[in-house]
Order: C-alpha cells, then structure tokens, then sequence
C-alpha cells in the first residue's frame, strides 16, 4: 500500500552547509510549571525536511512554538541563521518571523476574511501591492485544491479545507522555514498524501521543514530523519537510507574484518540497533 | 493569466483586517457616548457658573452707589441731579443716574409699604455711578467733591460684601471646574478600560497579524484606527445630545441665576470649540488606550 516517494530528496544539502536552527541544551516550562522540554540540543540543516513525532502532550507544540518565536527558552540557546535568538529584539522580530511560515495545529485563520485575504495575509502585512501577489495566490488556492473557495468564509469550510488554507498562508510567502503542526491532522489518507508531497515540493526548492505529526503511515512515506519526543526528552533518527547506508557499512567492514577469523560463518554476528525497524 | 476568479479587494482597506464591530463594540460606544454627555454638560454648566460670577463680581467693581440725604432748606432731587452731574464729569465715570424720590420709596416699600410715606419725609435718593472696566474706584476725589459742593452724600464701594461675593464667585467657579476635570477623568478611565475590555475580545487577530509578520506598529495602526473612529462618533453623539439638552433647559429659563450651573447654549464660539473638541478628545482616549493595549499585548510575547 505505501506509496514512497523520491527517497533522496531530503539529502540535497544535508550535513554540508550551516544550520537554520541550532538548540543548545534547551528547557522549556510554562510559567511555573514543569518542564514540558528538557535540555534539547540539535542542528537542523539548511534544507532539511524534519519530522518530529510524539505522543500527544509530548510537548511538539511546545517545541515549534520556540521555533516560530512564540516562547522563549527557560534555559539554554536557540539559535536562527547563527544568531542567538535571546539578543532578538522587538523590532527584528517580524522580519525574521516573514522567513518562517507556521501551519498551526489550530489553523488560526480569521473568519472575517475570505479564503483569498487568508492566504494572502503574510503578503499583506509586509506591504504587498494586491495586484502584485493575487495572481500567485490564487494559483496556489488552486494548487491546494481551492480555487473554487476563493471568496468562501474560512468559518464555512471543513476542517481539511480550513487546514489548507493554513497551509497556503503558512506557504505564500515562500518561507527559508516552513513549520507544520499535524498539518495533516483533518484530511483523509489521500489528501494527506497530496498535502506531504508539497511539502516534498516545497523542500526540494530549498525550504527547512519541519512537520510534525502523529502519523506514522506518514512518516514511513519519506526517508527523512525523524525526531521524537518522549518525556521532554528528543530523539532524532536519522534517514533511514542512512541508517541503512551505515548499517551496510557496519555490516561490511564487520564482514570484511571476520571474513578471515569466521571464513566458515555465513551471517557476521552483528545485531543492528534499528533492526526492529528494518522490516517495515 | 489565472482561470479562477480572483476575489475583489475587500471593502474597508487596511481597516477591514479587523473584524467588523457586530455589536461587540456597542457597550463601549454608549458608555463613551454618555460620559462624554455628561462632561459636555458639566462644561456648559460651569461655564454658565462662571460666566454667572464674573458678571457679579464685575457689576461689584464698576458701580458705586450715592446716597444723597436732603439737607436744610435744599432740594433732595436737586442734590442727587448735582451729584450726578459732578460724578458724571469726573475721569474714569462711565455714567452717573440720579434716580428720583419714587425708586427710593420703592426701595424702602418692603420695610414700611408705600401707602405709609408720608410726602414730607426726607428720604435719601440714590445716584448709581457707573465706572468704565478696570478703574480703581475714585472714592475720595467724589467725596471731596460732594463736600465742595454742600451735597450731604455718602459713596459706598460695596466694599462690604465685595469679598463675600467675590469669594462665592471664586468657589464655584472652582467647583465647576473641578467638576468637568472629575467627569472628564472619568470619562477617560472609562473610554480607555472599554477599549481593552473590547480589544480582549480580539487578541485572536493580533495573533494571526503577529504571527504572520507584522509590525507592531502595524497592527497597533489598525487598533488606533478603528477606536478613534469609535470614540469620535460616540463622542459627536454625547456632545450633540448635550447640546439639545441644553437649548431645552436655556429656552425653560429666562432668569440667569436660574440658570446658574445649568448648562445653557449661548450661540457663543466656546460651544462650538466644546462640541468640535468633546469627540476629539474621546477619539483620542479610545484610540491611545487601544494603543497601549495592543504594545503591551504584544510586548508580553517576546
Ligand atoms: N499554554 C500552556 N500553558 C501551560 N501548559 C501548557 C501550555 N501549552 C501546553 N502545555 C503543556 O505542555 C505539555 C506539552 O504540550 P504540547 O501542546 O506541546 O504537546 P503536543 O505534543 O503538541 O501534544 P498534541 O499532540 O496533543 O498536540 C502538555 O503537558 C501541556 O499540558
Ligand atoms: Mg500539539
């Protein structure tokens, strides 16, 4: 059943050039609470497509909300194109925030204004001309299915069409970083499908993504590195090609190594870590 | 060339980024609407207190009043007619009246009635002296004078109950003044905490803007915008009402010191100033609280 798609997509520029985002021993609590992430610390390359999974109150919302600017660390550094986010101050804010585009968990679309306006809003509130951006906007309503729900008051539209619209707005702007929160969560299995392979799209043309979800179907579909969260704690897994790759390798120079002492033995005597997932 | 329709602008421009009121708003403007009534009257009223003690305090200091008593074998009528003449040609004297024998029994009417006067009773006559605005009253030069002349005449300065007068005048002016300073406070606390009362109601638009990229400054445009334009027109609705108010109380009341603290409308260019300035100042507030709710609100996210 699983359709896979172009497995090499993601490692375009993977591991060679800087990182977008850079987390240096993170922790994250609200108000007084506990902390909801603790001690986080990775890089996420430029052009990297991320997906980053958990049980539900694992704290993924949370982490993208460091990420798009909403909160800030209780302790530790996060860093954007190499500068500390800490020395960020009100004024410079919006113009990094029109570098990364967010498709909400809640969506957040304004249900005083059309579809179109919707979309269109990142272009607007940078101080777009509206004859300069419409065309392009309708184009890709259309290309996210809802060319015919242009003019629709987003309150009226099903969940999957309202999320789609977020999606559009998230990506209209055509963001360096594009951060999705469960961008898949109300559409059935096809037009999740449809809604990962432009994201798959989006990445190939260079954009950082970040796609968080439940979804593990989905996740099966790209060979992209995965983060999980679990107890505050993350994870990352990388690609499976890679971990295949070095599985390979492993299992090769093991070979090649024993090959000699174990001429006699036809399978080496490793056991990978990720095995359990090799079979999937 | 896309083969969708695209959408018209939305109506309203940048304005139509937020939602519309639906009544949301309605509290704010009627509350804004009546304090700004009120302050309106509290200001047309003061000024009728004030303008009410000023004119006694001015009639106190531009008019003296001679008492002319008839003195043996002389014409009372012809003392006050010579005083009055004497008084008339002095510097600084507007003008001098000697009234006559009927204005001093009307004067002593209530006390003794006016059939009990017998004709042969020497009564005072009364010369009113009139002094151009701003002269120091010239007391001794009229007594010397009258002195001079045989006149038998007393010149009173009101100096007696001046200062009370004065001092009445003074308090409430005062309390006119302090009245329309608490109702615009008021008026002021009032406009502002509805506007962050109805600002609360949207702050899931000051997300989306924030979170699209927008400006402080831009979204807090927005907000401006739209309560200056609620408190202007909630602020013409106060003042035009307490105009009519008061040309209703103004045309009940033809005494003036009827209409002492009641507001009045005197076609006088402070109304004018008053009913322009009124809705301004509402404007203002709303728009200036909306302000700072938004900045604060948005300072609180990063
Ligand atoms: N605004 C908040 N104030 C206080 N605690 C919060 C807030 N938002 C989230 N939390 C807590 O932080 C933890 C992580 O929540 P978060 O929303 O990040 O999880 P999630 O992985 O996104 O869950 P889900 O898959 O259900 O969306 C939870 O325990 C939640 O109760
Ligand atoms: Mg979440």
């Amino acid at each position: 059943m699983e359709t896979s798609i172009d497995p090499s997509f993601s490692n375009t520029s993977y591991e060679t050039s800087a990182p977008v985002i850079r987390f240096d021993n993170v922790g994250m609590r609200y108000d007084q609470g506990p902390e909801v992430l603790r001690d986080l610390s990775f890089d996420l390359p430029r052009g990297s497509f991320q997906f980053l999974t958990g049980p539900s109150g694992a704290g993924k919302t949370s982490l993208l909300r460091l990420i798009y600017l909403a909160a800030r660390p209780s302790s530790g550094r996060i860093s954007f194109f190499g500068r500390d986010t800490a020395t960020l101050s009100r004024e410079e804010l919006p113009h990094l925030r029109r570098r990364i585009g967010v498709v909400f968990q809640e969506f957040r679309l304004l249900n005083h204004l059309s579809v179109f306006d919707n979309a269109a809003l990142p272009l607007r509130v940078a101080g777009k001309k509206r004859s300069d951006y419409a065309e392009d906007v309708a184009e890709l309503l259309a290309w996210v299915g809802l060319g015919d729900k242009m003019k629709a008051n987003p309150a009226t539209l099903s969940g999957g069409e309202q999320q789609r619209v977020a999606i559009a707005r998230a990506v209209v702007a055509q963001p360096e970083i594009l951060i999705a929160d469960e961008p898949t969560g109300n559409v059935d299995s096809e037009m999740a499908m449809r809604l990962l392979r432009l994201f798959v799209e989006l990445n190939k043309l260079g954009t950082t993504i970040i796609f968080a979800t439940h979804d593990l179907q989905l996740v099966r579909l790209l060979d992209a590195p995965v983060m999980s969260l679990a107890e505050g704690h993350v994870h990352i897994r990388a690609p499976r090609s890679q971990r295949q790759a070095e599985y390979q390798r492993a299992e090769d120079e093991a070979a090649a190594g024993h090959r000699e002492a174990f001429e006699d033995i036809g399978r080496p005597p490793l056991d990978s870590p990720d095995g359990a997932e090799r079979d999937e | 060339m896309s083969e969708f329709e695209i959408p018209p602008p939305p109506k309203g421009g940048a304005g139509a980024l937020l939602p519309p009121d639906a009544g949301r708003d309605r509290p704010l403007f009627i509350v804004a609407a009546i304090l700004v009534f009120l302050a309106c009257i509290a200001a047309l009223g003061a000024r009728g207190a004030w303008q009410q003690s000023q004119r006694w305090t001015e009639d106190l200091q531009t008019s003296l009043t001679v008492q002319v008593r008839p003195v043996e074998g002389g014409s009372a009528s012809e003392d006050a007619q010579r005083a009055a003449d004497i008084a008339a040609a002095m510097d600084g004297v507007a003008n001098a009246t000697a009234r006559d024998r009927a204005h001093a029994e009307r004067l002593i009417a209530p006390w003794l009635g006016t059939e009990n006067i017998p004709d042969d009773l020497p009564l005072p006559l009364i010369v009113e002296i009139r002094l151009e605005p701003g002269i120091e009253a010239p007391l001794d030069a009229l007594r010397e004078a009258f002195d001079e002349a045989g006149i038998n005449a007393s010149v009173d300065d009101h100096s007696r109950w001046a200062d009370a007068v004065r001092g009445a005048a003074t308090r409430s002016q005062t309390l006119a003044l302090a009245l329309l300073a608490l109702l615009a406070g008021a008026a002021a606390a009032v406009v502002a905490f509805a506007s962050r009362a109805s600002l609360a109601a949207r702050v899931d638009v000051i997300d989306a803007l924030h979170l699209c990229g927008a400006e402080d400054r831009y979204i807090a445009i927005l907000f401006q915008r739209r309560f200056f334009m609620l408190g202007l027109k909630s602020g013409a609705v106060g003042a035009i009402i307490a105009v009519i108010v008061s040309l209703l109380v103004g045309t009940g009341s033809q005494a003036a010191d009827a209409s002492f603290f009641l507001p009045s409308w005197e076609n006088n260019p402070f109304e004018f100033l008053l009913l322009a300035i009124a809705p301004l100042l509402a404007g203002a507030t709303a728009a200036l609280s909306a302000r700072l709710a938004v900045i604060t609100d948005l300072g609180r996210r990063w």
